[in-house]
């Protein structure tokens, strides 16, 4: 077949998704049009019952916690999984540079440590205040530890990486992940130990609806799950980096020269 | 409070964006290029769940799609681009 035969047949075929398509769309019923009965239950008895008015979050850790549970552990497997594949294999060898400033590299310009270093302490407290309100906002453990990670990030992109490792040295971080995974399987037991279902909403839950230290179980959780998310990304994209710049490739490449295009042919010299 | 009309707007504005932007995303050819295309199609696919009444799930996005996964993909291209010896 022709490349123009084809394009005709591939014309002709999403003329035909497209009318299936429309058609589909214009049968779909309005935007909000909520049938089921089980988010309008939830939202009669949601602050009620569990005094979060984050009621995403009273879902995710309370109503249906059990999925949660599943959702950390696919994040913790993840990290493991990082951790196994770019373990020191047998013929590879690291080559550790003697000092930072061995590294074939510009130092960082001012205008991107600045900003940087800035921005640590203000993302350390919104990542913080994130997760550990979990029942007052649209917020949660993932978003919060998510952010805490990316501080740990904006360290390593100042140009300070051994600032960035010593702040996170993968001992402590496979401990802090540890924790944050176990606490959440442990206040989970917790309720069990107590003859309640699994992980069933045992601790007080506080006067005001919506307050920090209201909602019982779920501020907690949601503070592991933060506490954990964190750990794991920053082991991620700490694996990556060691593998990035010490592993036995050698030097880090640099740009190539630019070549300027107004220069003769013969005055270029080979890249 | 925002009229219904002005919603309306915003949220089918923001549709049309996000079509663009995949489009743009899939014609991007370089790779380090490709990655902060990425990032910004994240911040927009962020604004897009937020202006659809989903603001947990716009912040999820805006951390994953935005930030951490734009540093991942940076950091492979980094490892398997070829050194000159």
């Amino acid at each position: 077949m022709t490349p123009r035969q084809r394009l005709w047949l591939f014309t002709i075929a999403a003329a035909g998704l497209v009318a299936c398509y429309l058609w589909a769309f214009a049968g779909l019923p309005g935007f909000g049009n909520y049938p089921g009965p089980y988010g309008q239950e939830i939202l009669k008895h949601a602050i009620a019952q569990t005094n979060a008015t984050g009621v995403v979050s009273a879902i995710n850790f309370d109503y249906r916690g059990f999925d949660t549970v599943g959702e950390e552990f696919i994040l913790f497997t993840a990290a493991a999984g990082m951790s196994v594949v770019l373990r020191k294999l047998r013929g590879e060898h690291e080559q550790r540079a003697k000092s930072p400033y061995d590294r074939d590299l510009p130092p960082t310009s001012d205008a991107i440590r600045v900003p940087t270093l800035a921005l640590v302490g203000p993302v350390v407290l919104i990542g913080w205040w994130l997760a550990s309100h979990a029942q007052t906002n649209p917020s949660g453990g993932f978003q919060g530890g998510v952010i805490l990670a990316t501080a740990f990030m904006l360290v390593y992109l100042s140009g300070e990486f051994l600032a960035f490792r010593r702040l996170s040295p993968v001992a402590l971080l496979n401990g802090a992940e540890a924790l944050g995974a176990g606490a959440f399987v442990a206040v989970g037991l917790a309720a069990v130990a107590q003859g309640l279902p699994y992980l069933d909403n045992f601790l007080p839950l506080g006067q005001v609806p919506g307050a920090v230290s209201s909602s019982g179980t779920i501020a907690l959780i949601s503070f592991f799950v933060g506490i954990e998310v964190a750990a794991a990304f920053t082991l991620i994209i700490g694996e990556l980096l060691e593998q990035t710049l010490f592993s036995s490739g050698g030097k880090i490449p640099r740009n190539p020269p630019i070549r300027d295009p107004l220069a003769s042919r013969e005055s270029q010299g080979n890249v | 409070m925002i009229p219904n009309a002005a919603m309306d707007i915003l949220q089918v504005t923001v549709l049309i964006l996000v079509a663009a932007g995949a489009t743009v995303v899939v014609r991007t050819r370089e790779r380090t290029r490709l990655v902060l295309v990425l990032s910004g199609y994240g911040m927009l696919l962020a604004i897009l769940f937020f202006a659809f009444q989903a603001p947990d799930v716009s912040l999820s996005e805006l951390t994953v799609g935005a930030v951490a996964l734009p540093l991942i993909l940076l950091l492979a291209i980094a490892k398997v681009r070829k050194r000159p010896e």
